[in-house]
């Protein structure tokens, strides 16, 4: 017994090596996903955030239809760089509304112009208000949304060109 | 001479902020009129951890987000919520990771027991060694 035991402190050295090692190692993730995920979506008003574009309310968001649920913001730089793939899913027959974080109109009406603009509708949360209430937690992400209004799916961060395949395989999963 | 101008200009000009335009939420950086409420209202934000700068906690952070969370809580907690309420409502959308409170999920049950195995492990030690002690 004494004997075994005097190898005690080299195993446990051994093993919190092992754990640290494989923590230096490990990809780090930080991705705060929702946990709302197959819940219905939280409800919502919200007034519009560009001068060419309706106001959005989360009642709009069940009319039987599946679509993307954008959350952007002007003063965000990947917002601008997913702008070509929106675009192309916009081209591809999705309906994609969106939630503009902590903006104003002006700004908005600017990046539209500087970057297109593929959405139906777009509601101004100037608090981040509505942004929390999705566990959302960050900008750029994008919901996808079944016709029922409930979150099927929840992609964080921009959306590179190899994601509008997956985008909308999610969509028509959610019909 | 010039380098040193343009030095000294640098010192003046104001950093960038990367983050937006928009001026903070009213309760951001503003404390409640009540200090009770108030109180509360920090207890619970100094519990609730930042989703941008992941190690800080809200009361902490100046993440345009965490502004706007500490005045969620305070306009919440000044219409009457509980703290443990709106900390619920956070956990069910970001998950326990966003609550610094320890809870009693079964996963924490060995660091919950983690004192009272070392307290035994230690009166066992220490039983054996005045057992074995010889008599002066």
């Amino acid at each position: 017994m004494r004997r075994l035991l005097i190898w005690l402190p080299l195993a446990l050295f051994l093993g919190f090596f092992a754990l640290f090692a494989s923590g230096l190692f490990k990809p780090d993730d930080r991705v705060i996903t929702s946990k709302l995920i197959g819940q219905a979506l939280p409800a919502f008003t919200l007034p519009a955030a560009a001068s060419d574009r309706p106001a959005l309310a989360s009642t709009q968001l069940a009319d039987g239809k599946p679509r993307l649920l954008n959350i952007f913001a002007s003063w965000c730089i990947p917002c601008a760089a997913e702008a070509p793939q929106l675009m192309a899913l916009k081209l591809a027959g999705v309906e994609i509304d969106a939630i503009a974080i902590r903006d104003a109109r002006l700004d908005v009406d600017a990046f539209l112009a500087r970057n297109g603009n593929p959405y139906s509708r777009i509601g101004l949360d100037a608090r981040s208000g509505v942004q929390i209430a999705l566990g959302s937690s960050g900008v750029p992400e994008t919901f996808v949304i079944d016709g029922k209004g409930r979150i099927a799916y929840q992609h964080i961060g921009d959306i590179r060109a190899d994601d509008v395949p997956m985008l909308l395989q999610r969509l028509k999963d959610a019909q | 001479m010039r380098a040193l101008i343009s030095l000294l200009l640098l010192m003046l000009a104001a950093p960038v902020h990367a983050q937006t335009a928009l001026p903070p939420a009213p309760f951001a950086d503003r404390q409640l009129d009540d200090a009770a409420l108030e109180r509360k209202a920090k207890a619970l934000m100094e519990t609730i951890r930042c989703l941008t700068c992941q190690s800080q906690s809200i009361a902490d952070s100046n993440a345009s987000m965490a502004g706007d969370m500490r005045s969620e809580i305070r306009e919440r907690i000044r219409a009457g919520e509980e703290p443990e309420h709106i900390r619920r409502w956070l956990i069910e959308r970001y998950g326990d990771w966003v609550s610094y409170e320890p809870t009693a999920a079964p996963i924490l049950w060995p660091l919950w027991a983690a004192p009272i195995v070392l307290l035994a492990l230690g009166l066992l030690l220490m039983r054996g060694r005045i057992k074995r002690r010889p008599r002066a």
